[in-house]
């Protein structure tokens, strides 16, 4: 690479940044809206293949049916509301809930394989909200919707920083960031930024922690972008202390919802023991009538199979043998690893485990932060003008704080259980909007900073320069006094953020002075920040991915400091207070970071109730 | 390794390099062939595998817990709209499935501004591309919120 990277300006009315499942349904339908505006979409790997879909799925976790009065909106806002134990935004749920059938027939149309039952038609449901398809090309055949949707793709250009207008405080102008190929300082002059960036894996200490550290649930591509992003920009983020803990085939970390509901198997513990109902008895002293919800929340779950691994009584088994009584199952059952978590069936095959004859292991995961699956951490976004209440709507539907800033998928909090289809669903939600956001700005177009993006220049490229001078005071080798690695930086991050933070090596539990000291831990991370190295442009993409997860981390345990009650036993506990507190929490946590002082504000917002 | 390329059959081509969600798979500037520089940063997402023309990249499982002797292959046949798998246990045993991966054309998704443009005022109602018949109901719920409303 060039000393001095060339500069390139882009200008666009709305710039997507991310291209995963949020950011296409955002880029398609902007230009559905915006006939003649200008949109590009920005993605730091390649968008034929990008994001936490990248590989596949073998199910669409968000569908209600409603042609065939199967589910309204309605019962879904209760389920997610049960699962996350009361605290979800209501008319977020429900407005992904209400036009997310319309995204799925179009994916049928444009080619994915939607399995059907064959007496009734219909698609072949694996729960009451999942249906069965034939995934592995579920990402390439909406890029292709998202290719045709803009005037641009620019793949390979990682995002670093949204930019402010410098007319107007608290709105936004664009982005920059650097293409990891060429090393190119990319400038993106925008009206409108739909931030569709991905959730955060390998914040927390991942089990497998040599050549397997990759192998986590969620995908290592997943950065946190979404989170590291925003909170710079000024935007307030929500429920940050509501990280995801997933209980999974173990060390593959493979799916568990089709065994559980289709297949109709059942995990026991080393003894054979059924062993959730107990826990769930003994749970309602904690969290009243949250442990009666049906289906049983995903944390609570989890916190029963804790519970039997601190008492010795593991491995847990799924007992896989006891279903797979037909061909049609085996494959159904191989189908859900090869279309989604093809190490899974790795694992399998070099341990020689046949599904059909052995039992498997099921374990607790590291805790991830997303705001598209069971859980809903993110930015505090306006809601949809027809149903949100006022507090909850000030604008354009799923605008942060920010002016001009819309979020999809795992930026926007408070609206959990989107995964694939509601994610493409609130990207399209947020495109709409970020078209008529366009359309009132009239003239008034924002400005730049000239400063500001020379300042970013600066910063960006200059963890190569650390490295180029700091690795000439050594012989050789990762060893230096002067510098830290992107990995090296990743793996302290991962261990206090276990250690003090709640990850699974203190089986999910934390406390404040625990909390305090991880935050100090924190601080001198980040001042250690100044001094990462890259060798080449690769490197340089994991130092600003790991720039994205510090900030994201550092939000997850000031808000985990903030909420002092143990609401989502199962994901994480407050060991000084351990029950869950209506009385007192029954609120949404709200932070903003000040980036000018690097002061956090937290406070609290209230949830509105309006489905019975 | 997760994944690894055989040394006789890339091109180097670079196929795998473009696709890889990690930027993992790099070219080797000695041998101008492609490996993967970070191994504990592969998700086995198996895409170089794939979209390699010449079948010269595979799996071998994390060695922090698979051990050896495995082969999870795959061909995916993206004009056909197939994918087939074949696996190999550790023991010898051997199962094979292959499954759809895609049931209209490639390139064959029509574009969002091939449709007839939208009305002027239809921008600000609720309603999102191509509903409400895409609902297939007869129109789009909503929910009064007002007893709430602050």
């Amino acid at each position: 690479m060039a000393r001095r990277p060339e500069t390139r300006f882009v200008d666009c009315d709305i710039l997507v940044v991310g291209g995963g499942f949020g950011g296409c349904g955002a880029a398609y339908e902007a230009r559905y809206w915006g006939r003649d505006l200008n949109i590009v979409l920005v993605e730091k790997a390649n968008v034929e293949r990008s994001g936490a879909v990248a590989q596949g799925l073998s199910a669409i976790n968000c569908y209600m049916g409603m042609q065939w009065g199967e589910n309204q909106p309605e019962d879904f806002v209760r389920y997610a509301r049960g699962d996350l134990l009361g605290l979800v935004r209501e008319d977020l749920v429900y407005d992904i809930a209400r036009h997310v059938d319309a995204t799925v027939h179009k994916f049928e149309e444009w080619g994915l394989p939607i399995i059907k039952d064959e007496k009734t038609g219909r698609y072949q449901r694996e729960g009451k909200w999942q249906i069965l398809i034939h995934g592995e090309s579920y990402k390439p055949i909406v890029a292709e919707a998202a290719r045709k949707s803009v005037d641009a793709v620019h793949n390979r250009v990682m995002v670093t920083h949204l930019l402010q207008d410098s007319k107007r405080p608290n709105r936004i102008a664009g982005a920059v960031g650097f293409n990891v190929r060429d090393g190119g300082f990319h400038v993106f002059r925008a009206k409108a930024v739909i931030v569709g960036a991905g959730g955060g894996s390998h914040i927390y200490r991942p089990r497998a922690v040599g050549e397997g550290m990759g192998r986590t649930w969620y995908a290592p591509w997943s950065t946190a972008s979404a989170y590291g992003l925003l909170i710079p920009a000024g935007a307030k983020m929500i429920q940050m202390e509501n990280k995801i803990v997933l209980a999974r085939f173990k060390d593959g970390y493979g799916p568990v919802g089709a065994w559980f509901l289709l297949l109709k198997s059942y995990a026991t513990n080393a003894y054979g023991e059924k062993y959730e109902a107990a826990h769930l008895e003994k749970l309602k002293a904690r969290v009243g009538k949250y442990a009666e919800s049906t289906p049983v929340p995903t944390c609570l779950r989890n916190h029963a199979m804790l519970e039997e691994m601190k008492a010795g009584r593991g491995p847990i088994y799924m007992h896989t043998q006891e279903v797979l009584d037909s061909p049609e199952k085996e494959v159904i059952g191989w189908e859900d690893f090869l279309d989604m978590t093809i190490s899974q069936a790795v694992v399998w095959a070099s341990q020689n485990i046949d599904p059909k004859e052995t039992p498997s292991e099921l374990i607790t995961s590291e805790p991830y932060v997303m705001g598209s699956h069971a859980t809903c951490s993110g930015a505090w976004a306006s809601g949809p003008e027809d149903i949100a209440p006022g507090d909850y709507q000030w604008g354009y539907n799923r605008m942060t704080t920010v002016e001009g800033l819309f979020g999809a998928g795992d930026t926007i909090g408070g609206s959990a259980h989107k995964f694939s289809s509601g994610s493409f669903t609130e990207g399209r939600l947020a495109g709409k909007a970020a078209v008529r956001y366009v359309r009132d700005l009239r003239g008034e177009t924002p400005a730049i900073d000239e400063g500001q993006v020379n300042t970013l220049r600066e910063t960006i490229y200059r963890p190569l320069e650390t490295w180029r001078v700091g690795r000439n005071e050594m012989v050789a080798g990762s060893v230096s006094p002067n510098y830290i690695t992107p990995l090296q930086g990743l793996q302290r991050l991962e261990k206090l953020m276990d250690e003090y933070v709640g990850g699974y090596s203190t089986f999910y539990v934390t406390s404040e002075p625990l909390l305090k000291r991880g935050l100090e831990l924190l601080t001198l991370l980040k001042e250690d920040m100044a001094h990462v190295g890259a060798e080449d442009l690769h490197q340089l993409q994991r130092a600003w991915e790991l720039h994205h997860r510090i900030l994201t981390a550092e939000s997850v345990t000031r808000h985990t400091l903030f909420r002092k009650e143990t609401r989502w036993p199962g994901y994480y506990y407050r060991a000084d207070h351990p029950d869950l507190d209506d009385a007192h929490w029954h609120v949404f946590t709200v932070s903003r970071y000040d980036a000018a002082s690097g002061e956090w504000q937290l406070d609290t917002l209230p949830v509105h109730h309006f489905v019975p | 390794m997760p994944t690894y390329t055989d040394m006789t059959r890339c091109d180097g081509c670079g196929e795998c390099v473009d696709i890889c969600p990690s930027d993992i798979m790099h070219i080797d500037p000695v041998y101008r062939r492609s490996y993967n520089v970070e191994p504990n940063f592969c998700w086995e997402c198996y895409s170089c595998v794939k979209y390699c023309p010449q079948h010269a990249i595979d799996v071998r499982g994390y060695a922090d817990f698979a051990p050896l002797g495995h082969k999870v292959r795959v061909r995916r046949e993206a004009d056909k709209g197939v994918i087939a798998w074949k696996i190999r246990y550790r023991d010898g045993r051997e199962k094979a499935f292959s499954f759809p991966i895609r049931t209209t054309a490639w390139g064959s998704i029509r574009p969002p501004a091939d449709y007839a443009p939208p009305g002027r005022h239809e921008l600000d109602s609720p309603l999102l591309a191509h509903e409400p018949e895409a609902l297939k109901i007869a129109a789009l719920p909503s929910l009064s919120t007002r007893s709430e409303k602050v």
